[in-house]
């Protein structure tokens, strides 16, 4: 793998073809008793694919054993069709940036990429330095040590040393928690062109909007299994069309209640002590009428929450699906 | 040798507040060396208390365990050895460099202030002695204690328990006991070089301590390797 001079990457050769294929079959791993990855099958090729689940669902211990830092209690992962547990040759193509807020705050931000660029052996590792911080606009901050860097600084920091070398497939964790909406733009603008160089970029989320921004393709985790797999826009419309269940308190719940059952988007609406809890079955339509309805009959509302919006909610009526 | 992990890792380990807890000890070696010197008192006194107790057994043990435990330990504590792992190296090369960081700043911390210990005490013989032994022995400590932080989470408090009840209990009262003892190859080929009476006499023949000390470096280092290659990341399972 060479390194480019200029200040944007340039696709490797390598980078095209099956080296950029991340590919698990009957892959499980199991801690004990406890199952946190179940019999996973999936194939991720070039281009953004969002990991989706819950917190807990398995989706680290995944993205770990891709990167070959946890080994498969069973079946296979291959990346560019080589083992990538017990392979440290893997990491030729292969860029990894983890949860773990991990980074050494005593270096400055050029040291830590630059040794990166130094470890992986690169043609001119000062140039694929300057080249990705370039790449992450860190390039004004990168003689500061990295303990003066925000949380944002820090992500893009750990982005730049994993993309350093140029890989064919960069893993992210979890790579927008913490990060403001500039920065998050920023860090999905960076993955979209990566992708458009042919790279495969792998990301998980428990944010649905993160990966409907950001990916097409989506492998869906609950509970350690893969529960859906596929373009985004199917399981978005899968989500839209549930039932949503709202928690209303209002001037006058009484009343309100007779109203809503009269609107179309309403299937069902249930009086109780502490206000109303509302089945709606068009999201949209329900959200977007319910202040007018509540103007137009005179009633103030004093609460509206979603009550079902848990997301472990969201994946059981997906994986029910 | 990997320069590039070596450079890091003396940075990191010289930059955190542990790295403090390596002055006081040569401090009180060299400042008792010099009272005992002006007392007027024979080395034959004194020698064996400074440089065999203190010197070679508490002092260069306790460095090479703070120093061996933290310079991979606290990487992986704190995760960022995920940096250094994921890149396209031979893990021994990564151990390597580890080994050698360690090896340097203990005996930079324990041989060199033994050896001007001995050279205050008025003898170079001694001075010589107890630098090489310090020497001898932080290599064989470092691999030791290396490879324990990579087999345990806790490798200063199985470190400590190595210290306390193997080389200054167990010795005691059991012989054989000393031939896994890192102190014992230390004061044995100290005083092998010196042949200077503020040393103990020796239990094992010298090449056997220079054996048994070879053994726990290759041992400590391959074991070291060997699980840095099936190194796995845990505590993230979300």
């Amino acid at each position: 793998m060479t390194a480019s001079t200029s200040d944007e990457l340039v696709l490797p050769a390598e980078t095209t073809g099956s080296g950029s294929v991340v590919a698990l079959t009957g892959v499980s791993r199991w801690y004990g008793n406890v199952v946190a990855v179940n019999d996973v099958t999936l194939t991720v090729g070039p281009g953004v694919t969002g990991l989706l689940g819950p917190n807990g669902a398995g989706k680290t211990t995944l993205l770990h054993m891709m990167a070959g830092f946890l080994d498969p209690s069973q079946g296979t992962v291959l990346v560019g069709g080589r083992p990538s547990w017990r392979n440290p040759d893997v990491y030729a193509t292969l860029g990894l940036v983890t949860e773990r807020e991990s980074v050494p705050s005593y270096l400055t931000g050029w040291q830590f990429v630059h040794a990166s660029a130094k470890l992986h052996r690169l043609a001119d590792p000062a140039a694929a330095a300057r080249a990705a911080l370039a790449t992450v606009e860190l390039g004004d901050a990168q003689h500061r040590r990295i303990a003066t860097y925000s949380k944002g600084m820090r992500q893009r920091a750990r982005v730049a040393a994993a993309l350093v070398h140029e890989p064919a497939v960069l893993l992210l964790d979890e790579p927008f928690n913490g990060m403001d909406p500039r920065q998050r733009m920023h860090m999905m603008d960076l993955l979209h062109r990566m992708a458009g160089e042919g790279r495969t970029i792998l990301f998980s989320s428990h944010i649905l909007e993160e990966v409907e921004q950001l990916s097409g393709t989506v492998q869906v985790m609950v509970a350690g299994r893969l529960a859906a797999s596929g373009d985004y826009r199917h399981i978005r419309r899968l989500m839209t069309n549930r039932p949503h269940v709202f928690a209303i308190q209002s001037s006058n719940d009484r009343r309100l209640a007779s109203v809503l059952m009269t609107d179309e988007s309403v299937s069902g609406v249930e009086l109780g002590a502490n206000g109303l809890q509302v089945r709606a079955n068009d999201f949209g339509a329900f959200t977007r009428g319910i202040a007018k309805i509540a103007r137009t009959e005179g009633i103030r509302l004093t609460g509206v929450t979603p009550s079902d919006e848990a997301l472990e909610n969201v994946f059981s009526y997906l994986v029910a699906q | 040798m990997n320069l590039t992990i070596a450079g890091m890792s003396l940075r990191a380990l010289l930059g955190r507040r542990r790295a403090l807890l390596l002055l006081p000890m040569p401090v009180l070696l060299i400042g008792l060396t010099l009272i005992a010197r002006l007392t007027g008192a024979g080395i034959g006194d004194w020698g064996p208390v400074v440089f065999a107790q203190l010197g070679l057994g508490v002092i260069l043990p306790l460095t090479a365990l703070i120093v061996g435990s933290s310079v991979l330990g606290l990487e992986i504590e704190d995760g960022t050895i995920t940096h250094i792992l994921a890149k396209p190296l031979p893990r021994s090369e990564i151990i390597l460099a580890k080994l050698a960081v360690a090896w340097a700043v203990t005996t930079v911390a324990t041989a060199i202030p033994l050896a001007v210990a001995g050279v205050i005490a008025g003898s170079g013989a001694l001075a010589l002695g107890v630098g090489v032994g310090a020497a001898v022995g932080a290599l064989a400590y470092s691999a030791a204690f290396l490879a324990l932080s990579l087999l345990t989470r806790r490798p200063v408090g199985v470190g400590l328990l190595y210290i306390l009840l193997w080389e200054n209990l167990l010795v005691r009262f059991v012989g054989g006991a000393k031939v896994l003892s890192v102190r014992e190859y230390s004061t044995v080929l100290a005083r092998a070089i010196s042949g200077s009476t503020a040393l103990p006499a020796a239990d094992l023949p010298t090449v056997a301590a220079v054996l048994l000390a070879a053994a726990f470096v290759v041992g400590g280092t391959a074991l070291a390797t060997s699980r840095l290659r099936s190194f796995a990341l845990t505590g993230e399972t979300s």
